[in-house]
């Protein structure tokens, strides 16, 4: 320091360096953020632009023809949307009861331990041996055979993960002083869990189990051998075509259709493809959007 | 149990009748909830039980069809280290899945050297630099990263990053590790941006605070404090990535060219274990070897997985142990 | 004698923690019973042993013979009934996320009381007892956790009274509390003596001199010594207690 500075706030030559650096650094680091998230968007600009030609009410509610060179997708769409539904009326009450069981009733001991452990490895199971568990197990072993129960078993067990991390996240943000003030009520765990505890975390549960549903609906490699199919003749109209599928039928689904159209069949119309894809990405933004609406809505109207 | 008192109100009362139900049915429940507690420790070694006795016949040998009826077992030492993968070959079956492991850790490994750096320098902007409202966008735009359907990025790697790659680098084909890699790099950056923010966030604000009083710059902290302070989140970052690399199947399937073969640079194409067993089991005969492998095949992918979250799971825990203390 | 609540030669330990070291105890029936003594000296875990509470803290172990109205509480098969005999109050407010109306019929709702008339005797009676009344009684259905940190404390005070315990255990209950609605809480707690038997955990000595019939001294997990109140603040046996009341203590 010398004695000509005469204020103490003047920057020397070192902070200046230093404030460039960290300008460097907070550019550099946004421009690789944007490096990830502008690809996405010009994709699915890109998508949306080639299926133009084929989006409409039509596409989404006629059946596929004539080996998918017409018609639409409403066979697959609403066999993905069954095999959602059966897998969550599965998987939300197993996954909710388990949530609750590791936030409210474990203890620290050893099997909680051994429980998150296996809570995250089953996370990381790859999907494609979720298709073959599902192949052992429900199709063979328990005799069900190719069909929407079973895909719908194998893709429940893949979500449960999610599902119970979810809600035990929701349920370990109500404040443990709401549990103590009516277990001293004389309220037993059962309703403590079931007058507080889940009513106030309920909406954040269901934030998971929405966010899960978009993952559910997108897998492919859980559902390839274990019930989703090419192509099945189903209604056009009527009742039939809403509820086209039983339990054990097999059916189509969109990320098998999307699969088999892109790979394995030739002269299906590139806008069809195209159309396919971005319907499956405009549910999963749907889907995306509900959920982060829900916890904007949920936020603005907290309870405590 | 429950005190029954004596009801102030008099007659019959739904509400009274199901609030009894409710009431008694507590030991009812809590034993469900148990029951679902332990729910997923079942369906893990489930899923290693079930997997693994379909592909037991491979090991312990299972008895030929009609033209021979010696019993054959699968040759553990071609398994592993052969590069030969010839399932329907009339003459000589081979099983090797050497190539495919390759395969598999080509693309891995060229995803993650693209998706770590861009993750973490994502991770650093979002939990350093950006603020309020538009760091909620950003988090939610990479959020959209990992939304996107894996048949989806399959597709885009098929029939938008297979042309570019074409008219780019000259290659005839665009199918190959660098397409897979570019795409199952997307698909793993979300979850090493979120494990990382959050191993970023966990470092006490009284270090970049400390860090700013001695003068050091946003940079200098990040660098000094915060990466050295996050360390292990982010290797468990890191590690998760690889996980999902290693199990990615469907986008890995219709972007790698899917041939078998020893790489020798990333204009090749592979073939990784899991687009093998999506591929093929379908039309593998169930009791034959070909299946009775694939299966084995699932059993490698679930040890592997199993391994790495372990792994990082260990590394996760250490952290939170530390912050606890 | 009668006892309300009577402790022979209890012990608690969390772990390797001692909390509370061969309590030796009476606390007769319709008296404000007053505790004082230092941070960690066993107070609310001495409350939790009554209401046998203690079970939700899993490394918690109880030794020696605690007695509710002369039966051992240990061998009481309805823990739920029980709780409902013992009020507790807590040092920070707590309104449940719902409304102040079912905040108080909570208690008496889980008993089995449904009829509507009933309860809203009861809300009424206990909002009034807790001196909330006044302040709330124009919207009954606002959320207990949007009251303000004074009114919340009275809120936990009439819910704890909604289920008519025999005891009502206050623990450090003016903490959160302006001294004016202190003052008034107190001279409830005076009133309700004829109805109940009060125990009351504080950390002004004084509170306990004002309303307490007798006050015990706890420190480092014994009870160093107890007696009518007078007594302590006077002329106690032991020279901690002097110590504590008179201010030098530490």
């Amino acid at each position: 320091m010398s004695s000509e500075v005469t204020n103490p706030f003047e920057t020397n030559d070192q902070e200046r360096r230093g404030k460039k650096i960290e300008l460097a650094v907070k550019y550099s680091t946004l421009a690789m953020t944007w490096l990830l998230i502008i690809p996405v968007l010009a994709i699915i600009i890109f998508l949306v632009y080639k299926a133009w030609p084929a989006l409409s009410v039509e596409f989404l509610l006629d059946n596929p023809e004539k080996k998918m060179t017409a018609g639409g997708i409403w066979g697959p769409l609403i066999g993905t949307f069954f095999l959602v539904l059966v897998s969550l009326i599965i998987a939300a009450p197993i996954g909710i009861l388990a949530g609750v069981y590791l936030n409210e009733f474990a203890r620290d001991n050893w099997l909680t331990r051994f429980i998150n452990l296996a809570v995250v490895n089953l996370a990381g199971v790859p999907s494609i041996v979720h298709g073959l568990f599902g192949l052992g197990a429900f199709v063979y072993f328990l005799g069900m055979d190719r069909c929407l129960l079973a895909a719908s078993c194998t893709v429940a067990v893949m979500t449960l993960p999610v599902i119970i991390t979810s809600t035990k996240e929701a349920l370990a943000s109500v404040p443990m002083s709401f549990r103590v003030a009516c277990w001293n009520m004389g309220a037993t765990k059962w309703q403590t869990i079931r007058t507080i505890v889940l009513p106030n975390s309920i909406s954040g549960i269901l934030t998971g189990v929405i966010l899960q549903v978009a993952r559910a609906a997108g897998e492919t490699a859980p559902i390839l051998f274990t019930g989703a199919m090419i192509s099945s003749r189903i209604a056009d109209s009527g009742w039939d075509a809403m509820v086209p599928y039983g339990l054990e039928d097999r059916f189509m689904a969109l990320s098998y259709h999307l699969y088999i159209i892109s790979t394995q069949w030739q002269n299906v119309p590139e806008s069809f493809k195209f159309g396919t894809a971005a319907v499956m990405i405009g549910l999963v933004i749907a889907v995306n959007s509900l959920s982060i609406g829900f916890r904007i809505y949920l936020r603005a109207r907290k309870k405590w | 149990m429950p005190e029954t008192t004596p009801d102030s109100g008099s007659g019959f009362s739904l509400r009274r009748s199901i609030q009894k139900v409710v009431d008694f049915s507590e030991p009812a429940i809590v034993g469900l909830i148990h029951l679902c507690g332990w729910s997923a420790i079942i369906f893990v070694m489930a899923i290693f039980y079930f997997v693994f006795s379909e592909s037991l016949p491979a090991i312990t040998g299972l008895e030929e069809g009609l033209d021979h009826a010696e019993v054959e077992k699968l040759d553990m030492v071609e398994f592993t280290t052969s590069p030969k993968w010839i399932p329907e070959s009339a003459k000589r079956p081979t099983f090797g899945i050497l190539a495919l492991m390759i395969g598999t850790l080509s693309v891995t490994v060229l995803s993650m050297i693209i998706a770590v750096p861009l993750g973490l320098g994502a991770a650093v902007y979002v939990s350093e630099f950006a603020r309020g409202r538009s760091r909620e966008i950003l988090k939610v735009l990479i959020e959209l990263l990992a939304a996107i359907p894996s048949v989806v990025w399959g597709f885009i790697g098929l029939v938008v990053l297979n042309p570019m790659l074409v008219d780019v680098t000259g290659e005839p084909v665009g199918l190959n590790i660098l397409n897979a890699g570019i795409v199952l790099a997307l698909m793993s950056v979300p979850i090493i941006v979120s494990v990382s923010e959050d191993a970023l966030r966990a470092v006490p604000d009284s270090f970049r605070e400390a860090g700013i009083a001695l003068g050091a710059n946003r940079w200098e902290m990040v660098y000094k404090v915060l990466f050295p302070a996050a360390k292990n989140g982010l290797l468990a970052a890191v590690l998760l990535g690889i996980g999902r690399g290693i199990g990615e199947t469907m986008a890995v399937l219709m972007c790698t060219g899917h041939s078998v073969n020893m790489p020798t640079s990333v204009f090749d194409p592979v073939r990784t274990l899991t687009a093998t067993i999506a591929a093929e089991l379908g039309e593998a005969v169930r009791g034959d070897m070909h299946y009775h492998t694939l299966f084995l095949i699932g059993v490698v992918l679930f040890v592997f997985a199993f391994i790495i979250n372990l792994t990082a799971d260990l590394i996760v825990k250490g952290i939170k142990v530390q912050g606890n203390e | 004698m009668d006892y309300q609540v009577e402790f022979r030669d209890v012990s608690v330990s969390y772990g390797k923690d001692v909390a509370l070291k061969n309590i030796n105890l009476q606390i007769p029936k319709n008296e404000i019973f007053g505790i004082i003594g230092p941070a960690n000296a066993g107070k609310t875990t001495f409350l939790k042993a009554i209401n046998r509470t203690l079970e939700f803290i899993h490394s918690a172990k109880t030794k020696g013979e605690i007695l509710f109205d002369g039966k051992n509480v240990q061998q009481i098969r309805n823990v739920y009934g029980l709780r409902r005999k013992v009020g507790v109050v807590f040092p920070l407010p707590v309104g449940l996320p719902m409304s102040i109306y079912e905040n108080v019929a909570y208690a008496p709702r889980r008993s089995g009381i449904h009829d509507k008339q009933d309860l809203e005797e009861i809300v009424v009676r206990c909002l009034k007892q807790a001196m909330l009344w006044d302040e709330v009684k124009d919207r009954l259905d606002m959320l207990g956790t949007k009251l303000s940190g004074g009114q919340q404390q009275r809120l936990t005070i009439a819910r704890a009274l909604s289920h008519s315990p025999d005891v009502l255990c206050l623990d450090e209950f003016s903490i959160a509390i302006d001294p004016v609605t202190t003052m008034k809480i107190e001279d409830v707690l005076a009133d309700l003596k004829d109805e109940m038997t009060i125990i009351l955990v504080t950390n002004l000595v004084q509170q306990a001199r004002r309303l307490a019939d007798q006050t015990a001294f706890f420190n480092k997990s014994e009870l160093i010594e107890v007696g009518p109140t007078e007594k302590i603040f006077t002329t106690p046996d032991n020279q901690l207690t002097y110590d504590y009341v008179t201010g030098d203590f530490g």
